[in-house]
């Protein structure tokens, strides 16, 4: 039987063919990672579980997850465990039902462990807005996880659990899973079911896994995706998600685009990126050059979108049906006014306010209008450089991990992490970080991204690459990092 | 630039009690926000750009007509502030709010 | 001193009449204790997502084929954001740019559109209450919540409170004949605005409009149209001038007053719903609705009047849609000479309830009163029967033995003669100069005959004894 250190370090899948094969206790395994979580100092989760066995429901006989646990973003609703987005309004916050992902994750075998801490209403970018207070970067206690996902990636840095699930709004996955040196994927639009996932921006959301390995990603995603009867804008994949296997890159046309590489990138991030192009070439890719055209202005159009979808998501938090309430002077609108002035971080406050004005009489022609305008220019420039190659690359995020507070005082400046990561999100297409190796001793992330549904070719592609960059993320190098 | 009256309107409308501090913290912060975003200005005439509000490209996502349980009245008013005679009790509107439908 | 005209339009909300709300399968049902038909959708629970609800555009579909409205080939829902707490998730979904109807037109009335959304909850007022200081409180009941609507909004076609009323009955009958709602006004199924202004008669251009709001019954309607109408003109021969407001009208009072006008106007900021993607209504989803499509009351009423049937016979035929088809199936079952259809329905008419009696009982009937067979005044009598009983009118005749008496038959001679014999002074009338007076006499002699006799016939029998 595997015990304790050494059980830490499998992977999720390796973790649940031990199981299965009766190498391994799928209880001790529980008893491990709930006592590794419980004695968490990076401020990764919002509730640890405090069963001393793991929930018998989600041991079924032969799931693909075989009782290995996750950690769970808090946004994702659990029936009578608190699901608080992040947020002073929703603080104590247990919901009656179930997210369909986590739902899924536990029929496929694997039960929660923790909810993982977050930006609040997945409104971040460092989890810095977490009313719970910031998650620190195992890599370097002092810098953040990224976010809006912090605690799931850092959750699963740090080796607190085998693996996590969050989501990914304009980057909330992939960015921290780079600052992180995790894999994490972003699937496509529809993918995976929002039903019960705390809704930031709805058109944008998208469940997805931070894992320790791709194929721990083609895992999670394999038993989490799917349509949903409860998700209108759910899809099913055309093909069955599968492990990856591939070992080289031939006959795979890689894109660089010239807009979301060189300026604007830190040099060291921009080393290993172009180290990782050289690799892939010599993988067989043929790397070439593309052009997104419209890929800068995107930024500017998903901070009108997903504001102002925000703006509209979040106005069920009065005080009325659930979470916070503060009487104000006792009248209906002070009631109002004064729970949401309470209940919501400066952030969250920051994005209603955007969304508000950008859906208001007489502007909305000028932003949200024209924002939907320059998202169908995004979506067309992907359909033409798809068109000549299979995979985009480009950096994930523009820098390494900062110091907490480094970008607090000015909005933009934060919202310019998502440099990368939002032009696909916009398009609605999937995209995955793995770890890139480092620079300045933080890792670095690579997306790849493809069309929508072509995460078997992400995954394949994804897995060749991390089979010959060989990064050691194990907890036992974070930690000693 | 965002006025000060611009601000206390949107945040009126979005029913948040703004401080003082706030106010001016917001109003300078929106007003960059809002300096940065107008950059897609800059991409000219899109007239004849149809606007994407969604990427899922299907059509009638329908249910079919038939009753699900609903929640027992104890569950749906478990997490209310305050409950009261089966229900969620709130503030009287005045008269002349907004009525709903 | 100028005559002004009223120029009216209606928006109506309709609850539709499916088993499940708009966009979660919670049951719809009245009059259960507060919340117990709710789920994470309709308490708008974090996380939780609508599903639009099939059967509603159905029903949409049914509404728009009906009354000729152009179907959105692709039409979306739009999220329309306020505050209240009715609402529970800060908005209500809506149909906004794209309406699933366009146009259309029910009787003289044009449609301007028919869209759909979800209803609010219902807000009961508390009273003081001691845990709020003083304040009133009031208490939500999400049973409603997220019920499926149709709002329907016609062009201002009508002229006056009355065509508003007899329009909006019209409507009702004929969405209740669609089917897809139970349209009780009393229970708020069928709720109507009214936006009422006036101008000058003969010209075009269209005054200040006010709204009149949740008039919830048909005489309400028409009271407080005419009482708005009044106001207005009243306003404007003073020399003031008509100001855009939302008015409650008290039918007791007759008083029309503003609602409190709100703190800050409307910005709804609608934008498409993105929970939801477009319905698209397939070449099968019209197929259904064609196929369900019933023929409608404004057509019923026509074809009836062309049959020659006076408008109010008409319309009681056709806001009782059963009736109307024992009248179409007595006209079909009459065989020759084909009675009038009128004469038909006016027989129909003879009895409030048609009970045991058969369409082809009726056209029996008719044909042996039509034939002389049976007087008119028998006829009633067989109908009783045949109401109370069942069974073939010539039977009935037969055994009740209520068949017409001959008019050369001596034994009416012989009654005649009896009857004048018995009344002296009404003779004296009639021989004075009186000749209505005869009608004194017609009572005993058709008590007698149990009315089988002709009424004409004993008229001209008198005259021909009395010589006069
Ligand atoms: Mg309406
Ligand atoms: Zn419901």
């Amino acid at each position: 039987m595997i015990r304790r250190p050494e059980l830490l370090e499998l992977t999720g899948a390796q973790a649940a063919r031990h199981v299965r094969e009766g190498e391994l206790d799928p209880a001790e395994l529980w008893r491990a990672y709930r006592a590794r979580a419980a004695a968490d100092e990076l401020n990764c989760f919002t509730w640890v579980s405090d069963e001393a066995e793991p929930d018998p429901s989600a041991l079924a006989e032969g799931g693909p997850l075989a009782g290995v646990p996750v950690g769970v973003k808090d946004l994702f609703c659990t029936q009578g465990i608190p699901s608080q987005a992040g947020s002073r309004i929703l603080e104590g916050y247990r919901p009656p039902y179930t997210a369909t992902a986590v739902r899924r994750l536990r029929e496929a075998g694997a039960p929660v462990v923790a909810k993982t801490n977050q930006d609040e209403f997945a409104m971040g970018s460092s989890n810095e807005n977490s009313a719970f207070g910031p998650v620190r970067n195992p890599w370097d206690t002092t810098r953040v996880p990224g976010g809006s996902s912090g605690g799931s990636a850092a959750a699963v840095a740090a080796g607190l659990v085998p693996w996590a699930i969050g989501t990914d709004t304009g980057g909330s996955i992939r960015q921290p899973a780079a600052l992180c040196g995790v894999v994490g994927l972003k699937p496509t639009y529809g993918s995976v079911s929002r039903y019960g996932m705390i809704a930031f921006a709805s058109s944008l959301d998208q469940a997805g896994p931070f894992t320790r390995d791709v194929t721990d990603a083609a895992l999670l995603l394999q038993a989490m995706q799917g349509a949903d009867p409860a998700d209108a804008t759910s899809l099913g994949h055309p093909e069955p998600v599968r492990a990856p296997g591939a070992t080289d890159l031939r006959g795979v046309r890689l894109g660089v685009p010239d807009e979301l590489t060189g300026e604007g990138i830190e040099p060291g991030v921009q080393a290993s990126f172009d180290a990782s192009l050289d690799l892939a070439r010599h993988l067989g890719a043929e790397v070439t050059t593309i052009s997104l055209p419209h890929a800068p202005q995107a930024l500017a159009a998903y901070y009108l979108i997903a504001p102002a979808e925000c703006s509209s998501n979040l106005a069920r938090f009065d005080g009325v049906r659930y979470g916070l309430r503060v009487p104000g002077d006792g009248d209906l609108l002070s009631m109002y006014s004064a729970t949401r002035a309470a209940g919501f971080g400066p952030e969250v406050k920051r994005r209603i306010l955007i969304g508000t004005y950008a859906l208001s009489s007489g502007y909305y022609d000028a932003y949200y209008g024209r924002a939907q305008q320059v998202r169908t220019l995004i979506a067309r420039d992907f359909e033409a450089a798809f068109a000549g190659v299979d995979l985009i690359a480009t950096p994930t995020a523009p820098g390494v991990a900062f110091e907490l507070g480094a970008k607090t005082a000015d909005p933009v400046a934060m919202y310019l992490n998502d440099y990368c990561t939002v032009p696909m999100s916009l398009a609605g297409i999937p995209g995955i970080s793995i770890p890139n190796g480092l620079s300045e001793g933080l890792p670095t992330g690579l997306q790849l991204c493809g069309p929508a549904f072509s995460e078997n070719r992400i995954l394949e592609a994804a897995h060749a690459l991390e089979r010959a960059l060989a990064f050691d993320g194990s907890p036992a190098r974070v930690a000693a990092a | 630039m965002l006025s000060r009256d611009q601000v206390l309107h949107v945040a009126r409308l979005a029913r948040l009690e703004l401080s003082e501090d706030e106010l001016d913290r917001f109003g300078g912060e929106l007003s960059r926000v809002v300096e940065w975003i107008d950059t897609i200005g800059e991409l000219g005439d899109l007239e004849d750009v149809p606007p994407t509000s969604h990427v899922v490209a299907v059509e009638n996502v329908l249910r079919p007509d038939e009753p699900r349980p609903s929640l027992p009245a104890r569950v749906a008013l478990d997490q209310a502030p305050d409950a009261a005679d089966g229900g969620f009790r709130v503030p009287s509107p005045g008269a002349g709010s907004e009525t709903g439908a | 001193m100028t005559d002004f005209e009223p120029v009216i339009g209606l928006e109506i909300h309709v609850q539709l009449g499916t088993r499940t709300k708009m966009f979660c399968g919670c049951a719809l049902a009245f009059g259960d204790d507060p919340n117990v038909h709710t789920c994470p959708v309709c308490l708008g629970l974090p996380g939780s997502l609508p599903v639009v609800n099939a059967e509603a555009i159905h029903y949409g579909l049914l509404m728009g084929l009906a009354f000729g409205c152009e179907l959105a080939p692709r039409s979306i829902f739009h999220r329309k954001n306020y505050f209240y707490p009715d609402l529970a998730k800060g908005y209500q979904i809506s149909q906004y740019d794209v309406p699933l109807c366009a146009g259309g037109r029910l009787g003289d009335v044009r449609l301007h559109r028919i869209h759909l959304e979800e209803d609010a909850a219902k807000l009961v007022h508390e009273g003081s209450s001691g845990r709020i200081h003083g304040a009133d409180a009031s208490v939500v009941d999400y049973n409603r919540g997220g019920t499926p609507l149709a709002e329907i909004v016609t062009e201002p076609d009508l002229r006056s409170g009355e065509q508003a009323r007899e329009w909006l009955i019209l409507l009702r009958e004929t969405l209740r004949q669609l089917g897809v709602s139970d349209v009780d006004m009393s229970q708020g199924s069928l709720r109507c605005d009214a936006n009422v202004s006036v101008r000058p008669a003969g010209t075009t251009a269209l005054g200040t409009k006010t709204e009149l709001k949740n008039m919830n019954s048909f005489a309400y309607l028409e009271a407080g149209i005419r009482a708005e109408v009044a106001r207005q003109v009243a306003l404007i021969e003073g020399g003031g001038a008509v100001v855009q407001e939302t008015l409650h009208f008290d039918p007791r009072t007759g008083s029309l007053t503003p609602l409190r006008s709100k703190e800050e106007a409307h910005d709804y900021r609608y934008f498409p719903e993105p929970d939801l993607v477009p319905v698209a209504p397939t070449p099968e989803m019209l197929e259904r609705a064609r196929t369900a499509l019933p023929e409608l009351p404004a057509d019923r009423i026509a074809r009836y009047e062309a049959l020659g049937l006076p408008t109010e016979q008409a319309r009681t035929l056709t806001w009782r849609p059963q009736r109307g088809a024992f009248f179409e199936a007595a006209l079909d079952a009459a065989g020759e000479p084909a009675p009038a259809p009128r004469v038909v329905a006016n027989w129909l008419e003879r009895t409030p309830e048609t009970g045991a009696v058969t369409p082809d009982a009726l056209a029996g009937l008719v044909a042996l009163v039509e034939a002389g067979q049976v007087t008119g005044d028998a006829g009633r009598r067989v109908l009783e029967v045949l109401v109370a009983e069942g069974g073939e009118p010539a039977t009935v005749v037969e055994r009740e033995g209520l068949g017409a008496m001959d008019g050369d038959d001596a034994e009416l001679e012989a009654l005649v003669a009896r009857v004048i014999t018995e009344h002296p002074d009404v003779v004296e009338r009639i021989r004075g100069g009186n000749p209505k007076a005869a009608g004194a006499l017609m009572g005993p002699i058709m008590r007698e005959t149990k009315g089988r006799a002709d009424g004409a016939r004993v008229q001209a029998l008198i005259r021909a004894q009395l010589g006069v």
